[in-house]
């Protein structure tokens, strides 16, 4: 009889320590798709499709899109994807955009009319200017998006390849000429 | 205990793992003078000389300019201004090529020099004694002073050490322990009054407990004067050390080990164990900052190789171009191999002669025909181990260049990549030439590059979500005040907004209601009738009757 209000007693008293617990620590949305989202380039372009990085995080969780589109992120994005997910890495949907070098806009001031268009297109606020008053690109805060490009009725956003300085030049690493494995590899 | 004694006692000294024995080519180029070159006709002064942001043109093009001027101010705290090391006019400002191993260009300022060497009034000479070290350590920066050794890190960053770390042991690295460079010994057997005056600065800016002068074994007579000076100028707590040849004992990290035996904690400082490293060209450079007003103007470049007429040791201007110094130097002997700038071991090659001198430029060697080993290709690692045998940061060379090649970022860091200081003695020792602190160079290039891309995609997502938050917040403003306009509508209906028709309507309406409320309910000829008047409606209803029972035909 004491062993049945023992086990009774226990499974009410851990009933509602789950019960609280489930209310006092609740977790608010999807985590996994702030980690989708920490490991996509934010450069909230649209390429994938999606309205932006996060709704194609959303998405890659809801199951509706795979992991290979993102072409700004490229195969570093996707394989990066497939370790955190645990799915098969995918050849990239779109070679051709992932291949491109980075860029960044620049506004070709003389041209600019002021009618604001690519003002309203930028996703992360990256044009100053106001109406009838030139524009211009924050090129540190420009993702390369290229969302401004087509807005513009003057076309006069080009597209600027990043120049090569010494601050972002890079050590390559050493290739075939002097490393016989990596020839006989390739 | 006093120091004093420990001038003719030799201090303990402790071992750091692995090192290498290399052949010194040395006395190549410290056996003559150092001789100081005048100014070139033009000076190329790049803007980034040290680590840190580079600095700010902050005069115009066809500005004249005097010897010490400054030409560019530091942007931000880890920064160095840059100065014009002669006088003349500022033809240009712009991309030139700088030494860098990528041979890409950078911008400079470049001066057309009028060969007077004017300087401005130098102000009133006084006693630094009387100066805080803030005050002092204001005026190092405004000196332009980075480290000289070759690191070019801000020393004015250096020496700020902060208030909870209390520095109690001050070294002053004269090691120079890669081949060829003899620049730090030819310093010290010319100018040590410089290096003892600069050494009393830094005593009074951090009161340490002691100082020790760590000199290399292979320059006796520089360690000869040092010994002499250190003893004629009294300072009781300074200590000339006398170390044995080996590389890389001039790496702060393991000349701390060895004059101290402590070790610097993994992502430390050297202050976090109370100790502050200066080269000793740095020392004296903070000297004539301080006593004579003279910011860093020049710096003593060893150029030597077989490749160079005449080898030796040269003042030279910040930004005189390689070509001029050579070419002062008496020309190449022989069409050189290949230009390093910097010791064979850490150095990099040039792309050409056509770059300027800068304040980290402590040696340019122009190599001879199999002066330097070839570079062969590359063979597989055998795993022998010998590279892990002479690393000085007790690392695993062999693991750090598989999960290089691998690419593998995370595996790397776990095995302390950011630990090599890259020396080059695990590939001076591979068996299969691999150019093993390339790989390392790369790897953590790309560990930078990936922190920088996060860094800028962090930033991105704020501003991302910081615009849709903004542009929510805009549609509910725009909502709520349709909103509150129509409740504004509804309530007042004969307000100026109304149809004037409608009013109308409803006006007369109003009134006919009113009218209608007045009048009594009945009409007032159809009670208290009279016979006649009874008869009369009669006879009415029965003609409307007999009218609508018989319709006309």
């Amino acid at each position: 009889m004491s062993a049945i209000l023992a086990i009774t007693l226990m499974a009410l008293l851990f009933g509602l320590l789950l019960g609280y617990a489930a209310v006092r620590f609740r977790v608010e949305g999807d985590p996994i798709v702030e980690k989708i989202d920490a490991l996509l380039p934010q450069t909230q372009c649209g390429q994938c499709s999606y309205a932006g990085c996060r709704p194609y995080a959303e998405a890659i969780v809801a199951g509706e899109a795979e992991i290979n589109r993102c072409p700004p992120g490229g195969e570093a994005t996707m394989l990066a994807l497939s370790d955190l997910l645990g799915v098969d890495p995918l050849p990239l949907d779109d070679e051709e955009a992932a291949s491109k070098p980075k860029a960044l806009a620049v506004i070709i001031e003389k041209d600019c009319i002021g009618c604001t268009l690519c003002i309203q297109a930028c996703p992360v606020d990256a044009i100053v200017g106001a109406a009838k008053q030139m524009h211009t690109v924050i090129a540190e805060e420009c993702t390369g998006c290229e969302l401004c490009v087509p807005p513009c009725p003057v076309e006069c956003i080009i597209m600027q390849p990043l120049q090569e300085t010494i601050n972002n030049w890079r050590w390559p690493l050493p290739t075939d000429e002097n490393d016989t494995l990596l020839r006989n590899a390739s | 205990m006093s120091f004093s004694n420990n001038l003719h006692h030799p201090q303990r000294l402790w071992h750091f793992h692995g090192g290498l024995h290399l052949e010194e080519c040395k006395a190549l180029s410290n056996g003559t003078e150092i001789r100081p070159m005048p100014a070139p006709e033009k000076l190329y002064i790049p803007l980034a000389q040290h680590i840190g942001g580079p600095a700010e043109a902050m005069v115009s093009i066809g500005e004249t300019v005097l010897s010490g001027q400054k030409i560019g101010r530091a942007q931000g705290y880890i920064s160095a201004p840059v100065h014009a090391s002669s006088s003349g006019r500022v033809i240009d400002i712009g991309d030139y090529p700088v030494p860098h191993p990528s041979g890409l260009s950078a911008p400079c300022i470049v001066i057309q020099t009028d060969g007077e060497d004017r300087w401005p009034q130098p102000p009133a000479s006084e006693n630094y004694s009387s100066l805080q070290s803030g005050e002092l350590r204001e005026r190092i920066r405004e000196a332009g002073i980075a480290g000289l050794g070759g690191a070019l890190f801000p020393t004015s960053v250096k020496l700020n050490a902060g208030p909870e770390h209390k520095i109690s042991t001050l070294i002053i690295n004269a090691v120079e322990c890669e081949p060829y460079i003899s620049s730090d010994d030819r310093l010290m057997r010319e100018q040590s009054a410089d290096i003892i005056n600069g050494i009393r600065i830094l005593m009074h800016m951090l009161k340490p407990e002691r100082c020790l002068l760590a000199i290399e074994d292979n320059k006796p007579q520089a360690l000869d004067i040092m010994r002499q000076a250190v003893s004629e100028s009294g300072l009781k707590q300074c200590l000339v050390c006398k170390i044995p040849t080996l590389y890389p004992s001039g790496g702060e990290k393991q000349l701390i080990r060895i004059l101290t035996g402590k070790e610097v904690p993994w992502n430390g400082l050297p202050a976090n164990i109370g100790i502050l490293v200066q080269n000793v060209a740095t020392v004296a450079a903070i000297a004539q900052a301080i006593l004579q007003h003279r910011p860093l103007l020049s710096r003593i470049v060893t150029l030597t190789g077989q490749g160079i007429a005449k080898p030796g040791n040269y003042e030279v201007r910040i930004g005189t171009p390689l070509s001029d110094l050579i070419a002062f130097a008496g020309g190449y002997q022989q069409p050189p191999e290949r230009l390093i700038m910097g010791g064979p071991m850490m150095g990099f090659t040039l792309h050409n002669d056509a770059v300027p001198i800068t304040k980290g430029s402590n040696c340019i060697i122009a190599t001879g025909r199999d002066e330097l080993p070839e570079a062969v290709d590359a063979l597989a690692c055998t795993r022998c181990g010998q590279c892990e045998r002479v690393c000085p940061a007790q690392l695993l060379p062999q693991q750090l260049y598989w999960y290089a090649r691998a690419r593998d970022m995370d595996k790397i860091q776990d095995y302390n990549l950011f630990d090599c200081i890259e020396c080059g003695c695990c590939a001076h020792v591979c068996p299969s030439h691999i150019p093993l602190v390339q790989y390392y160079r790369f790897a953590k290039n790309e560990i930078w590059a990936k922190e920088e891309d996060k860094r800028k995609s962090d930033r991105a997502r704020e501003r991302h979500q910081a615009r849709e938050a903004r542009l929510a917040r805009l549609e509910q403003q725009r909502k709520s005040r349709l909103r509150r306009k129509k409740e504004a509508l509804n309530k007042k209906p004969g307000n100026k907004t109304a149809d004037p028709k409608k009013t109308a309507i409803e006006a007369a309406m109003k009134r006919v209601a009113e009218k209608k409320k007045n009048r009594p309910a009945t009409a007032a000829n159809t009670q208290n009738l009279s016979a006649d008047q009874e008869k009369q409606i009669q006879q009415a209803n029965a003609r409307r009757q007999a009218t609508t029972e018989d319709p006309p035909a």
